[in-house]
Formats: structure tokens, C-alpha cells, sequence
């Protein structure tokens, strides 16, 4: 007999754990701090906080370097952690006019009240290797960020609120009313406690985005902007900055602040429709946690894709995105493949080998 | 919405603490992992699956930390369901020392302290992915199933929205069809594992990837049968005593995996599921049990036996 059964698993378990932690911190350099993911790398901090569904930067840094950079795996145990909190209680709705924006564009007019603020961005950068960086010297990027405010000393101080592009035109009579967000009960959904029921309120749907994966939210809206879809999205406006996280103080009754939180804002404009009475322009709505502008904008488009009528490409059928964009669902389920899945295998064979008459595999019989 | 302004109180716990023992980190997690909340939950939607069996029920299901498709939905059952007085048996494709199954094993341990065991017997809850153990189960037990797609009719239907109203109105047909079509291209229903049975004459009920080997096991069993999808958010069951039949035609009978004869190499049972198991390069194939704890129990019997025979000598 060839073969024994497979046992000591506890131990392969243990083992191959510290054979995953000599592979991410057994080299020679020294150990990342979470301090450091956090401010040097904050795309990605903003992506597991966003993905995992919990704006904690300094737990997301730390997800980040335990998962060594696997954004799925880091989002994985963020959402794992979030699902053990209390949960105390709904913050109010923010108003995100009052944002304490530090990017604020709109690609649909040239001059918009309060102006273009680029911001931090490295859309307009040549996508060149910096080898400097290789040698990275804090004493030279000091002197950078110095000269930049030595050159701009005069620059006006942003304004607390840049008033919304969207709700100009709207006054205009030129986009559809804002539509309510709300489920059957005027509440909002909350996914984490509702299973998804077809058709979802657009609370279920916005939420299920915000937590969607950032390369599937992308894939599912790339189509429909490529041509599975016709929603010709205009960017309206793109915000990135600060809210305030209000809170009804349970005790006095009284509204308190809680803190800020960065996100991402993005508001598209979509193609003529008249479904809903006089012919207007439509909105598609995204937001997520941390600067993630991908993301926002491939949300906002799919958020407009599925509010029409009879969906007639994937992206517009609301089942199939809000199904397959949640990257801890569909990274676990793609990778549960790796289990073993012998006894099913078994049982596909003997009906393989029943259909090709070929009932017996040459071997041992019983003793 | 409900605002809950206080943390969920701890009930009093016996000194001999289930918390002993776990790394200092976990201490802030609660007996059984879930949370009160959940757990409630999670029971009243198991009672409302016992009450329509084989009917899918949605639930809230959490994250836990294990992976999507790696066992969430029953650990979730598991950990709704357990307590003090537990024993635990944990399978994975028949196997107890299998790794996902030595994995949720010590999870649970590590957040309840209840004592583990291998024997079908003695286990008080058992918790199975693709495997009904090959020893009968008695009234005292729960047997768990990890359920990767509830719906039996997502072979032919993709949309939750469609075949939750093929489901109301008990519209069968399309799955009958997919059967029939399969004996016109191939003389034979192609269904390996998974294969749909109709509980209590009413609902259609993926019995998860379990061999067809396993399904009359699911037919008036005396343990209770509870499923649970935890990527897919629904939660089944089938109470005990209750008809389950796989489809099948009056001229085309159901029929289970055949082994032609071969019986185990280690414990010689012929009587068992088993893995085939490929030996060497050539091909070369050899038999042995898939109900690792069952193999042992009949090596040991075999054993016991021969020696027995060998005293009488």
C-alpha cells in the first residue's frame, strides 16, 4: 500500500504560518512600521479601509503589512475584525457640499464656482521611474516642499464650502430630481445585517459598492464605457477631502462630531433620458472611504447604469454587479478551490467512466 | 434604526474559563466568536428553516476569519449552535485531520473550549463539508453542513430573482428538463455531486457537494439537517423524519457511485465510500475509506478480531 492517510494537519498549519512569516519578514531589512504604510503608502491604506468597510488607517496599515501587500487578504481581516465590533449606533447623514476639500474637479465646465483645485494628483505626471527614489533623501524632499510654499506664499486660503455643480444644473431644470435613497421603510438598508433581495433599495446598492472591490467595480464599469453599455458618462464633479462624522448624542439629544473622515466623491452625468417624464440629464452617485478616485468613478457609473429600466448588458443588471463585486466574497470563493475537493471528484468520475463504458480502473481487489 | 447605547453584557462565566489558553488577542472576543446579536439572529432563521424544510431562508451572514467558500456558513450554524456541553467533530471530504477541518476545529476550540472528538458516535455536532458520515446518526445529534451554492436550480437558471419565483410557485420543470436532456446526449444524468433532491414533497434542495452515495442518508434521518451558505446568505434544513428523494425517473433510476467491487486497502470494508487513490506514476490505483474516523474504527474492529481468532487458535 502506497499511500497513508493525511494526518498531523495541526502541525502543517502551524508550519506553513511561519513559513509565510519568514517569507514576508525574514530578509535582511528592517521591519516596515504601520506609521510608515500609513503616510507612505496611503493609496493602499485607503484601499483595505475602503474594500474592508471599516475608515481605521492605522488597523488598515496594519492589515496591509501583516497580509505583506495583498490588498484582497489586508481588506479580508480588516472586515473580518469590523464584524466583531458593537455596533453602538447610525451616525446622521453628512452633507458632502460642506467637504473640507483638498481636490475638487469638474471635467463638464471649464470655470466652476470656487474654482479647479488639483490637489495632490499624479494624473498630469509622466509616468516615469524615479530613480532618485531608489536613494530617497528626506533632507531633499523637505527642500521641495519648501520651495513649493516659498512660491505660492500668497495663495488664498481654500473656501469651507464649494457649492455643488450638479445642484447648479440641477436648478436649471436640466437633471432629474434627486431620487429617494431609501428601502421599503424609509430607513436605509444596511447590507451587513440584510442579505440582498432583487431589486435592492439604492441604499443596498451604494453600500454594496462602496465595499466592492476596486478592480471589479472597475472591470464591470470599463464595459460599460467601452461599449456593453451606453451611460456616456461626463464627470460633473470629483471631490476629495474631509467630512465630519455627526453623531446624536444619546444622552442630551445633541448632534457631536466625531471626527473626519477622507473620501472620495465622485458625481457623473449621464446621457439624455426621458423615462421620467420631460427629457433630462441623469446622475450617477459614488463614494468611498479614503482617496480611491478609481474607484468613485467606476461606482458612480455603475450606480447610473443600473437605475434604468430593463437592464440589457451586465453592467446594468443590478444581480450580476452587486453579486460579483465584493472582493472578500469572491477572493475567498475563488481560492476555496484550492481545498480538496476529492470526494466531489470521485463522484464526476464514476459518471465520466459510466458514459465512456469504461467502468473499471485497472488495479487491486479485495483481498 | 435601533440605537443600541449599551455594549451587549457578558453573562457570568464559571472560572474554568473557555478564554484559558487563548492568545491574549483573542480575549476580546466572545464565547463562540459571534457576537449575542448574531447568534439570535442566526437561531430564529434556523427555526423558520426547520418549519419549511428544504426552503431557503436569507440571513445576515457575518465575516468571519476564515475565507468566503472556506466553511463560513456552517461555522456560523456551529457557533450559533454550541455549547458547554458540546462535542465536536469537524470533517472536510470525509477526512477529520484534514487541514480546513483541523483549521475550524481549533478555531471553535479556541473560542468555546469544548471538547473535540473524531467518533461519529460520540459527537454531539458535527460539522461536515462534502461528506455525511458512514455511521447512522442518532436523535441527540446535529449534523452541519458548508454549503458553497444553495440553489439547486442554479444549474439552469443564473438570477436569484428568477428562481426564487420558480421556487414559490414549485416550477421544477427546467431542472426535470436538464436531467431528461442529459439521458438524451449521454444515455447517463452527468449530476456527480450536488445532486438535487425534493424534500417533503415540496421544496427542490441542493443537498451541498456531497457523493450521491450520501443522499438517501438525508431521507428520514433521526439527526436534525441543517445547511448554511455564508458567501450566499441563506440557511436550509431538514428536520428529522422527513421524505428527501433525489429526482429521478420511473424508467431512469437514481444510482449512487459504483466502485466495482473494490474495498478499502486498509481496513478491507466493502461497504464505505471510497477515494481512489493513484499510487504511482503508472497510474496504478488503490482504494481506501473517504470516512477517515469510520476506516480507523473498522481497522481496529478487524484487528480486535484477528487477534481474537489468533487466541482461539
Amino acid at each position: 500500500m502506497g499511500y497513508v492517510a493525511v494526518k498531523g494537519g495541526a502541525a502543517a498549519i502551524d508550519n506553513a504560518a511561519i513559513f509565510a512569516l519568514h517569507r514576508r519578514a525574514g530578509g535582511p531589512s528592517s521591519p516596515l512600521e504601520t506609521a510608515q504604510i500609513r503616510e507612505q503608502l496611503h493609496f493602499a491604506v485607503d484601499r483595505v479601509m475602503g474594500e474592508g468597510s471599516l475608515y481605521a488607517p492605522d488597523l488598515a496599515a496594519l492589515a496591509f503589512k501583516q497580509a505583506a501587500g495583498d490588498t484582497f487578504e489586508a481588506a479580508f481581516i480588516l472586515r473580518a475584525y469590523r464584524t466583531t465590533l458593537p455596533r453602538l449606533g447610525y451616525s446622521q447623514p453628512i452633507a458632502t457640499d460642506g467637504m473640507r476639500a483638498i481636490r475638487r474637479i469638474s471635467a463638464a465646465f471649464k470655470e466652476i464656482p470656487g474654482g479647479q483645485i488639483l490637489g495632490p494628483t499624479a494624473d498630469y505626471s509622466l509616468r516615469l521611474l524615479n530613480f532618485d527614489l531608489q536613494e530617497e533623501s528626506p533632507e531633499r524632499t523637505q527642500q521641495m516642499i519648501a520651495q513649493l510654499l516659498k512660491e505660492i506664499p500668497h495663495a488664498k486660503p481654500l473656501p469651507r464650502r464649494f457649492p455643488k455643480v450638479v445642484a447648479m444644473l440641477r436648478r436649471e431644470g436640466l437633471l432629474i430630481a434627486r431620487k429617494p435613497v431609501a428601502g421599503n421603510n424609509g430607513d436605509p438598508a444596511d447590507v451587513t445585517r440584510q442579505a440582498l433581495s432583487f431589486p435592492a433599495p439604492r441604499s443596498a446598492r451604494l453600500q454594496t459598492l462602496a465595499r466592492g472591490e476596486t478592480g471589479g467595480l472597475l472591470a464591470l464599469a470599463y464595459s460599460n464605457m467601452r461599449g456593453y453599455g451606453s451611460i456616456h458618462p461626463v464627470i460633473g464633479e470629483l471631490r476629495v477631502g474631509f467630512l465630519p462624522v455627526l453623531f446624536k448624542n444619546p444622552i442630551n439629544g445633541l448632534l457631536e462630531s466625531i471626527g473626519e473622515i477622507l473620501v472620495t466623491e465622485a458625481e457623473v452625468i449621464a446621457r439624455i433620458g426621458d423615462d421620467q417624464g420631460p427629457a433630462m440629464f441623469s446622475l450617477g452617485y459614488g463614494l468611498c472611504f479614503g482617496h480611491n478616485e478609481t474607484k468613485a468613478i467606476a461606482m458612480a457609473v455603475l450606480d447610473r447604469a443600473m437605475s434604468g429600466q430593463a437592464p440589457e448588458v451586465p453592467s446594468e443588471d443590478q444581480e450580476f454587479v452587486l453579486t460579483h463585486v465584493d472582493g472578500i466574497e469572491s477572493m475567498g470563493f475563488c481560492n476555496h478551490y484550492k481545498l480538496p475537493h476529492y470526494v466531489t471528484f470521485q463522484s464526476e468520475l464514476d459518471r465520466l467512466r459510466k458514459i465512456q463504458n469504461d467502468p473499471r480502473p485497472e488495479e487491486d481487489t479485495c483481498p | 434604526m435601533p440605537l443600541t447605547t449599551a455594549m451587549p453584557t457578558q453573562p457570568n462565566l464559571p472560572s474554568t474559563h473557555w478564554r484559558a489558553g487563548m492568545p491574549s488577542a483573542r480575549k476580546r472576543y466572545s464565547y463562540a466568536f459571534l457576537d449575542e446579536g448574531a447568534k439570535r439572529e442566526i437561531r430564529r432563521k434556523l427555526l423558520k428553516a426547520v418549519a419549511i424544510p428544504g426552503c431557503q431562508v436569507s440571513f445576515g451572514s457575518r465575516e468571519m476569519p476564515i475565507a468566503r467558500g472556506w466553511g463560513t456558513g456552517g461555522l456560523q450554524l456551529t457557533l450559533s449552535l454550541i455549547g458547554p456541553d458540546d462535542v465536536l467533530k469537524v470533517i472536510d471530504q470525509g477526512s477529520d485531520d484534514s487541514v480546513n477541518a483541523v483549521n475550524i476545529k481549533k478555531f471553535v476550540r479556541n473560542v468555546t473550549g469544548v471538547p473535540l472528538t473524531t467518533d461519529t458516535r460520540v459527537a454531539t455536532l458535527i460539522q461536515t463539508r462534502h461528506r455525511i458520515p458512514e455511521e447512522p446518526l442518532h436523535a441527540n445529534q446535529l449534523l452541519v453542513f458548508q454549503v458553497p451554492i444553495p440553489e439547486p436550480l442554479r444549474l439552469v437558471e443564473p438570477s436569484e430573482r428568477k428562481t426564487r419565483r420558480m421556487h414559490a410557485e414549485a416550477d421544477y420543470s427546467r431542472m426535470w428538463l436538464y436531467l431528461y436532456e442529459d439521458i438524451v446526449r449521454f444515455n447517463e444524468i452527468t449530476v456527480g455531486a450536488r445532486y438535487p433532491v425534493m424534500v417533503n414533497g415540496r421544496h427542490l434542495m441542493d443537498p451541498s457537494p456531497i457523493p450521491r452515495w450520501d443522499v438517501a442518508r438525508l431521507n428520514q434521518s433521526e439527526a436534525l439537517l441543517l445547511f448554511c451558505a455564508g458567501r450566499e446568505k441563506r440557511i436550509y434544513a431538514i428536520p428529522a423524519h422527513t421524505d428527501v428523494e433525489p429526482l429521478s425517473f420511473e424508467d431512469f433510476a437514481f444510482r449512487v457511485e459504483n466502485f466495482h467491487g473494490h474495498c478499502c486497502s486498509r481496513c478491507g470494508c466493502a461497504g464505505s465510500f471510497l477515494d481512489e487513490v493513484i499510487v504511482d506514476e503508472s497510474g496504478r490505483r488503490t482504494f481506501i475509506c473517504s470516512d477517515t474516523a469510520y476506516c480507523e474504527k473498522m481497522r481496529r474492529r478487524g484487528a480486535a478480531a484477528d487477534a481474537a481468532q489468533e487466541e482461539n487458535r
